[in-house]
Formats: structure tokens, C-alpha cells, sequence
């Protein structure tokens, strides 16, 4: 069986885990196999909608200890679900939650792990071949894990989620659960629009928007195409904006459908962050900015005149469909 | 209080990614290697931060070839008080992983630093693996860690947030951006690096569960197309028509 880990923050199901599970029901497909997610603790959201995405069968362990992550606790539970379900292969997001778990699930099971995979595997004399992006985004590796137990990390936003099934009952799953060490005292939750890593819309301003009472216009355009708002590092460090909006090598790597960089002029180091998007759009009003070299669409022309009128034509769109 | 530092080589953030005629290896020909950026700025600063207050010691471990000395030299003059090189090449995460632990697991660490990945391979792996190895409590991406005791508290970046937690030592740490800031090593430092201890250790026997089997370049980009500044509602055209992503 391919056993999906869905993860439900706060008890909550959001896109990691529909794409997880739609991924696993491909892979699932592949091997000839079913398809099960699993989710740990508290479950607010009707899990069984998971059914939807492809989990032929949902479970759930029900133990408040497993409300807040403490990944030896959830790794010790994960592998022993693995083992009661006979599980081959086992998938889990690529995200705060499953960094913590894949690899402590890898040593338990004494499985092969590539982390980070953003394709469908292939299966390949009895090995399952898969690819991920390496050296932020400027190449591509191709693994094979051929261990009897196998996990894969999914990429967020690398596949689309496809709910093409129904929802089906959650049954309990019961599993010890240890005593964990890690005491999680509290949450600070930035407020406002989707998680950068989970963004499909990206929009994203520099050093050229000269002073941070500037960003009207940058949140105006955000704000008509539902996007989360980034920006370079030389303005998180000016504190010009937030930290946790900076994209980029050192900060958070992200990978959206619609990137769109405003006077940012595109250092290698803020590449390796967004080169992974799928589409890159570059206002800039110096037509030598390396940015232009790695962008899919490009305006040579000043910020202030252009990001409204782009603002405004989006309006007009969105207004017309 | 004991800190290990697990410092992994990489290329530097700018060299040019090439691969050998099958795409096996990383063509490392004219390539500046650099300690891992996550792993210098955040991991070692902030351990060697701690040992500065606390008292105690910081050992930075790597497991790479004689030719890695160089980057860990750069950790000495940084702050480590003393390094160790296991001898091998690091042929994966597990790899990476199992040799730290089979090192670490009778030496009695308090806090093991580690960056929260690699730039080159971008696994984010290691981390938790050697504290499976371990047995230990693992917090990644941790933006802030104090100590107070034995007790740790620490923040570390969620999808939309940050979640603050506690933990008795002994601790693994990923670090990500905030746990410390980039330290230049000073001429001292740099000098008394020459003559700290540097102990090579023969790697345990383990087989990599994972094998690489080649890599490949991405396609290159068509190309910017260039829009006028004058006509954003073609842009949208192109976004929504061709680009399909409105």
C-alpha cells in the first residue's frame, strides 16, 4: 500500500495534503497498489474528504498528544502505522511538518528517502526512479531507491491536487503513542494572505520601490490577484519589510505558479529562491538587470507608472471573466 | 556545555552548475567550494554564541575527503574550539547522517547545530536522521534558540507562522535565517585556527539506501519576452493566454 501522511495544522486540511494524497494515488496507480492517507490527532476538517483526492481508506489516530508536532513522537507512530498497513511507500510534504518526520521515518523503516520530489516516479526493475530539483533549482537529480520501504517527499505546489472521487468514512487507527519531549508553548501566526510556500501568486518587491511607504502600490496589485506579498533581502534586512517575506538562498525558497519581481534586480542569491517558479514576470526600469536573463515576461520601464496601470489592467480582467 | 556543529561543503552560490559527460558527478573543475551557508551563518555562529556565554565547547564535524579541510579550517577560525573530519566521501543524507551519530553517540553533546539544508542537494534530511540515529528530540528551521539550564527554548518557522517550544537538552537543531549573523573570521582567529585540533576519524561501515543516478540541466528558458511599459492589458493577454497562469 502507498500510505499518504496528510497533515492537518491546527486540524485543519490544507493543500499540502490534498496534493499529497493525489500524489500517492498516482504513485499508488503506478505500483498497482492502494492508496491510504493517514492524519495524526485532532482532526477539526472532515478528513474523509481526502477520499476525494484518491485515499481509498483514511485513518486517523486520535490522540491529543499528536496535536502539536514532536517529530519523534509522530516518526514512532508514522512507522508503526507503516508496519501495521504493510505500507511500501510512504508520502508526506515536503514542509515544516515533514522535515521534521521524513528522515527519522527513513531510519526507523530502514527506507530510502528523497525529499523535495516535484514529479511523478517512474518504475524501473523494481526500483522507483524519481527526480527533484538540486543546487536551488539549477539542476535536476534523478534518484532510484530500491529498499523495500520507500518515502517520498512532495514539493509544494508540484503537482495540482485532483478531486475526481468521494469522500469516505475515517476509521481509528489504534497505535501507541510515547510520551514526547517537545513542549510547543504557543503559535505567533502572521496574519494575512497565504503562506508564501503554499502561494500560487507571488508578487514581489526591491531595493527599487526607494522607500517603504511605497508598498501601496505593490499590496494593490497583490491584493487584486489574491497573491502574498514577498520581497528581496536588502529590504528585509533595511526592515523595510517583514522578515518572513524575504525570499531568496537565504530565506524562503518558493515555487508559484506567477512570480512577479518589482525593482528587484536579481542577484544569483534571490534566483536560487524563485527559480523554481513557473512563470516570471520582471519590472524593471534598468534593462541590463540580470533578472530579465531568468524571466518569462519583462517590462523595461519605471515601477511607480507600471504596477498600477498592471494593477488596473488585472482589474479589467477580472472584472471581464 | 558541549555543541557539535555538523558543517557540510558545498559549491559556492555562484559557480556554475555543471555535471560529467553521463551526468554522474558534479563537474567540479574550477568550482570555489564554501562551507554551506546555513551551516556557517546560523549553526556555527549561534553555537559558538552559546560557548562564549556558557562556557564549554564547540566541535564542528564534516564528513568529506582531506580536500575539505580548508572549510573546516574556515570553522576553526570562526570560533570552534576543535574539528573532526570523518574520511569519507558523503554519498548521501543516511550516509552523512549515520557517520555523524556513530561519532557523536558516546561523546555526550548537549546541542547539535546543523544548517536547515544544503545548497547544493537541498535535502534537509541529515537533521533529522542522525537524531533518529541519536534518539534525541529534533526542532528544524529554528529562526531563534536561547538556553536557559538544561532547557531550550525555540522558535522555528512554520508555514505561516512561528512556533515557539521547549525542549530539554540534549537537542538537534536545524538552523534557518535569524538564529545568528554571518561572522568574518578575524586575522587572530584565522591564525589560531592553524593549530587547533583537526582529528580524522574512519568512517563506520553503511550503505547509502539512496543512489543518484544522474543529473541533467534544466531546459533553458525561451527567453524574456518583452512587453511594453505602455500596455499592461497585453501583458495580462499573455499571462492569461499563453502562460495560462491567470
Amino acid at each position: 500500500m502507498v500510505l499518504v501522511y496528510a497533515e492537518t495544522p491546527n486540524g485543519q486540511l490544507k493543500k499540502a495534503a490534498f496534493e499529497a494524497v493525489s500524489y500517492g494515488k498516482k504513485v499508488a496507480a503506478l505500483l498497482g497498489q492502494p492508496c491510504a492517507a493517514i492524519t495524526l490527532g485532532t482532526v477539526a476538517a472532515k478528513a474523509g474528504e481526502l477520499g476525494k483526492y484518491g485515499a481509498e481508506k483514511v485513518y486517523n489516530i486520535a490522540n491529543e498528544q499528536l496535536n502539536h508536532l514532536d517529530s519523534q513522537v509522530a516518526a514512532t507512530v508514522m512507522a508503526n502505522a507503516a508496519a501495521q498497513l504493510n505500507a511500501t511507500v510512504v508520502v508526506l510534504s515536503h514542509s515544516s511538518t515533514g522535515k521534521a518526520i521524513a528522515g527519522r521515518l527513513a531510519v526507523r523503516l530502514n527506507a530510502g528517502l528523497v525529499s523535495g520530489v516535484n514529479s511523478l516516479p517512474e518504475l524501473q526493475n523494481g526500483a522507483l526512479h524519481v527526480k527533484k530539483s538540486v543546487f536551488s533549482g539549477k539542476a535536476i537529480a534523478e534518484y532510484a531507491i530500491s529498499t523495500p520501504v520507500k518515502i517520498l517527499s512532495l514539493m509544494g505546489n508540484a503537482i495540482r491536487p485532483e478531486a475526481t472521487g468521494a469522500a469516505v468514512d475515517v476509521e481509528a487507527l489504534n497505535i501507541e503513542v510515547p510520551t514526547g519531549r517537545i513542549n510547543v508553548k504557543s503559535l505567533k501566526t502572521i496574519e494575512g494572505r497565504v503562506p508564501l510556500p503554499e502561494a500560487e501568486i507571488v508578487v514581489s518587491a526591491g531595493r527599487g520601490m526607494k522607500d517603504p511607504s511605497n508598498w501601496g502600490i505593490v499590496e494593490d496589485l497583490a491584493e487584486v490577484l489574491d497573491a502574498t506579498t514577498a520581497c528581496s533581502r536588502p529590504v528585509a534586512d533595511s526592515d523595510w519589510r517583514p522578515h518572513h517575506e524575504h525570499v531568496g538562498q537565504t530565506g524562503i525558497a518558493i515555487r508559484p505558479n506567477l512570480y512577479i519581481a518589482i525593482g528587484i534586480s536579481g542577484a544569483i542569491q534571490h534566483l536560487a529562491g524563485v527559480n523554481n517558479s513557473k512563470v516570471i514576470v520582471v519590472i524593471n526600469k534598468d534593462p541590463e538587470a540580470p533578472f530579465f536573463k531568468a524571466a518569462d515576461y519583462g517590462v523595461v520601464g519605471d515601477l511607480f507608472d507600471v504596477v498600477p496601470r498592471l494593477t488596473e489592467s488585472i482589474k479589467k480582467f477580472k472584472a471581464s471573466n | 556545555m558541549k555543541f557539535l556543529v555538523c558543517i557540510a561543503q558545498t559549491p559556492d552560490t555562484t559557480a556554475k552548475v555543471s555535471f560529467d559527460g553521463d551526468g554522474k558527478a558534479y563537474n567540479s573543475t574550477g568550482v570555489q567550494f564554501i562551507m554551506n551557508p546555513y551551516d556557517e551563518w546560523y549553526a556555527l555562529v549561534r553555537a559558538c554564541e552559546l560557548r562564549e556565554t556558557l562556557g564549554g565547547a564547540v566541535t564542528a564535524i564534516n564528513v568529506g575527503p582531506a580536500t575539505n579541510e580548508t572549510t573546516i579550517r574556515k570553522a576553526l577560525a570562526i570560533g570552534a574550539d576543535e574539528a573532526v573530519r570523518i574520511d569519507a566521501e558523503p554519498s548521501g543524507s543516511a550516509f552523512v547522517a549515520r557517520q555523524i551519530a556513530a561519532y557523536a553517540e558516546d561523546k555526550g553533546f548537549d546541542l547539535i547545530f546543523l544548517g536547515k539544508e544544503t545548497i547544493d542537494y537541498n535535502g534537509a534530511e541529515v537533521g533529522a536522521m542522525l537524531a533518529e540515529y541519536l534518539d534525541l528530540p529534533f526542532v528544524p528551521l529554528a529562526s531563534k534558540l536561547e538556553l536557559a539550564g538544561s532547557s531550550a527554548t525555540v522558535e522555528r518557522d512554520i508555514e505561516g507562522g512561528v512556533e515557539v517550544l521547549e525542549c530539554n537538552l540534549p537537542l538537534v537543531v536545524s538552523a534557518s535565517k535569524g538564529m545568528a549573523e554571518q561572522r568574518i573570521p578575524n586575522m587572530r582567529g584565522i591564525m589560531m585556527a592553524r593549530t587547533k585540533p583537526l582529528q580524522v576519524v574512519q568512517p563506520v561501515d553503511f550503505e547509502e539506501p539512496v543512489e543518484a543516478v544522474r543529473f541533467t540541466l534544466p531546459p533553458v528558458k525561451a527567453g524574456v519576452k518583452l512587453v511594453d511599459p505602455e500596455q499592461m492589458d497585453e501583458l495580462v493577454r499573455l499571462l492569461h493566454e499563453e502562460a495560462k497562469v491567470l
